[in-house]
């Protein structure tokens, strides 16, 4: 039984603005063991973010309210004081954004960053910390770290700047890896050298990782387990194969068929999912994918639970409909044109 | 040469025609600025675009197709070669003679955060190349731009709105319908569905493919992402630091890849089904594309190449048809067998020593694929 690192219990996000209250995350909970990968998947404004975010103490603010635990080896960090947070953030958890170009600070040198990294966090001499980030510069795969520890962000390319934003942080041997869309602003080729080496890293400096993305194709590869969120809330949460075999949220049968994939014959059309994702201030009633679920009937204007429906252990979801019917007929969703070809 | 042959074939005149085109940016330094070095960004680089069909220009970041596409539409001017829009070189003109062609030929760009106007309301996006143009009265212009919004799944009542009020994927709409403003042939569109989810891309994809039907549209697709375009493309051009290194119809260049780097591109691209991405060999590619400064000798692929032999290192590979309309520039093709090999004649440029290598892509052929996966049911 490996060590469980992190346990959310019912995280509540809710932000105050002018507009209204923006319920970001509605009750999510999750269990993360040491060695395992977590996927959580989303479209934009599902909260994921922000999740992210509020794990890492980010999202603290005068119009932020929390409720739930975030329990980091027994210690809930939503209670934890800001100044300590600052221990946790980096040596625990550390977290890699989205954005490259944006999340590195043009004017210092790629080894400044880093050394300031592993500065704040130990009391170690600039010359340890270099040697450290030389050697973290290597093993995230970057070529000659000795002069290029020397270098400009801008000196770098897209990938290689995402390999030292990863760099930065491992920094302080977090137990936990949040990632953060990583692979999304870089190119096929190079999104799948950085999932690799995130699924290496995570052995190599024995970790947990949090995934997060918008395309359920990328962690197809190295997730353990997936949850799927849809405004601000779980809708689906099962292992790897629950997820990509036996989905049963139309949601996510709606993010399975959005892919174009090389390993099928080319349909007509893409499937797409009607409409967008409701606004986290005014959220329909019942189920919030009602409004766009081509399935939806009488019974989804009450909302229904997180709860196991499929049989298997560990499988969740929030879905009224009838386990056999999903099973007859998510493949019109999730491969259409493939019933002629079967 | 042999593209602008099979462009010929067909007997009509493509709508546009590149021939040799070569961008270079010359790299200045010190207080004369003088010319140091150049950035060979689009280096020859021919082919010919049918009435009516979407060409898909694929290839990783920096290998020029953002150049190219921009070099195409004339908002940056060729170093060398031809363009030739329905049969006129248009290469040299002037912004006079230009103006008439603008109305023919539209971008749509990657970014569409970047892409708009963040102090100009909707409708005076869509309707300034109206304007511009001098197309109808105010009235009319406005009506129009109410039809267009329609049209890629806006409402008119958006008309006044600005653009940060809009998501993503709305907001590329809006730089669709801005590209459609003046009924163009040909639209080069440059990535535009990479900054978006995956459930928008597809929503993105089909409107362009309905544009496409409704308003007999020519694209040229940029993308970095060889599953999106293969949903949309007739046929694809693989690019790589500067140069075409395969041209072939879209289905076939995912069943029959020959180049190398096609082979490791579509191994790239995540399948979202966990057994088939673990079985399958994913060949990942080692480092960047060099920089296309010092483009590497002979085939500019060889250091990234696992298949490369001394050959590769010094004679660059001319794009040779193996038939069925498909080019690749190869010294070692994947996929052809020995006898189309021989006709061709690729065989006989290879030294002694690298003869055998030639079996090598038969040997591999089998897992060289890994688009041709199919379930067995």
């Amino acid at each position: 039984m490996a060590e469980t690192l992190l346990e959310v219990n019912d995280l509540k996000v809710r932000f105050a603005t002018e507009d209204g209250i923006v319920r970001a995350v509605d009750g999510l909970s999750f269990e993360l063991e040491r060695g395992k990968v977590l996927g959580i998947v989303g479209e934009s404004g599902s909260g994921k973010s922000v999740t992210a975010m509020t794990l890492m103490g980010l999202t603290r603010g005068v119009n932020a309210r929390f409720d739930g635990e975030v329990l980091y080896k027994g210690t809930d960090l939503l209670k934890v004081s800001d100044r300590d947070m600052q221990n946790y953030r980096g040596n625990e958890l550390g977290m890699i954004f989205q954005d490259p170009m944006t999340s590195l600070n043009p004017v210092y040198r790629i080894g400044e960053q880093i050394v300031e990294a592993i500065q704040s966090h130990e009391k170690v001499d600039k010359r340890t910390a270099r040697s450290r980030t030389v050697e973290l510069l290597r093993q995230v795969g970057i070529p000659n770290p000795d002069s290029r520890v020397d270098n400009f962000p801008h000196e770098f390319s897209g990938g290689m700047r995402q390999r030292a934003m990863i760099a930065m942080a491992l920094s302080c041997n977090p137990s936990i890896l949040i990632a953060d869309e990583p692979t999304t602003a870089l190119d096929v080729t190079i999104q799948a050298q950085i999932v690799e080496l995130i699924n290496r890293l995570k052995d190599d400096f024995d970790s947990a990782v949090i995934f997060i993305t918008h395309d359920l194709g990328v962690i197809a590869d190295i997730a353990d387990e997936i949850i799927v969120m849809y405004a601000g809330r779980v809708v689906e949460r099962g292992s790897k194969r629950d997820v990509f075999y036996d989905p049963q949220m139309p949601y996510t049968w709606g993010l399975l068929g959005s892919i174009p994939r090389l390993d099928r014959p080319r349909p007509e059309r893409l499937h797409t999912i009607e409409g967008a994702p409701p606004s986290l201030i005014n959220l329909p009633d019942g189920c919030k994918f009602r409004p766009r679920c081509p399935h939806a009937f009488e019974k989804c204007k009450q909302e229904p639970g997180l709860e196991n429906r499929v049989g298997t252990p560990g499988h969740l979801d929030r879905c009224w409909l009838d386990v056999e019917f999903k099973r007859a007929h998510r493949d019109e969703t999730i491969s259409p044109g493939s019933e002629e070809a079967a | 040469m042999t593209v602008l042959e099979q462009a010929g074939e067909s007997g009509e005149t493509p709508l546009l025609e590149v021939r040799h085109v070569k961008k270079y940016f010359p790299i200045r330094k010190g207080v004369l600025q003088r010319e140091v070095a150049r950035v060979h960004a689009v280096d020859d680089v021919s082919f010919a675009v049918r009435e009516g069909e979407t060409l898909g220009l694929v290839g990783e970041s920096g290998c020029g197709k953002s150049t190219l596409g921009r070099t195409i539409v004339r908002l940056l001017e060729p170093t060398d070669g031809q363009i030739i829009f329905r049969g006129t070189p248009i290469e040299r003109f002037g912004t006079r003679r230009m103006r008439p062609l603008r109305r023919e030929m539209q971008m749509v760009f990657q970014d569409p955060y970047a892409s708009l106007n963040p102090r100009k309301r909707v409708g005076t996006i869509v309707s300034d190349p109206m304007r511009i143009h001098n197309l109808g009265s105010r009235a009319e212009q406005k009506k129009r731009v109410g039809e267009i919004l329609e049209t890629v799944g806006l409402s008119p009542e958006h008309y006044n709105r600005f653009p940060h009020e809009f998501s993503g994927g709305q907001r590329q709409r809006i730089g669709i319908a801005r590209a459609l403003a003046l009924r163009p042939k040909l639209i080069v569109a440059d990535e535009p569905v990479s900054a978006l989810d995956v459930s928008i891309q597809s929503q993105m994809l089909n409107l362009l493919d309905d544009l496409q039907n409704e308003l007999q549209l020519t694209y040229i697709f940029i993308a970095h992402d060889l599953g999106v375009v293969r949903h949309v493309s007739d046929r694809i051009a693989v690019m790589y630091l500067g140069k075409i290194v395969e041209l072939s119809p879209a289905e076939e260049l995912y069943t029959r890849p020959i180049m190398p780097y096609t082979e490791a591109l579509l191994s790239a691209v995540p399948i979202p089904d966990p057994d088939l991405a673990e079985k399958r060999e994913r060949i990942v590619l080692e480092g960047d594309v060099p920089s296309p400064i010092n483009p590497p000798s002979g085939c500019r692929f060889h250091p990234r190449c696992r298949y490369a032999t001394d050959i590769c290192r010094e004679v660059e590979p001319p794009l040779v048809d193996y038939g069925n309309a498909h080019l690749a520039a190869c010294h070692h093709p994947l996929n052809v067998d020995q006898a189309t090999l021989q006709q061709v004649g690729v065989a006989e440029q290879h030294t002694p020593a690298a003869a055998d290598e030639t079996a090598l892509p038969q040997d591999t052929s089998g897992r060289s694929n890994p688009s041709a996966t199919p379930n067995p049911d």
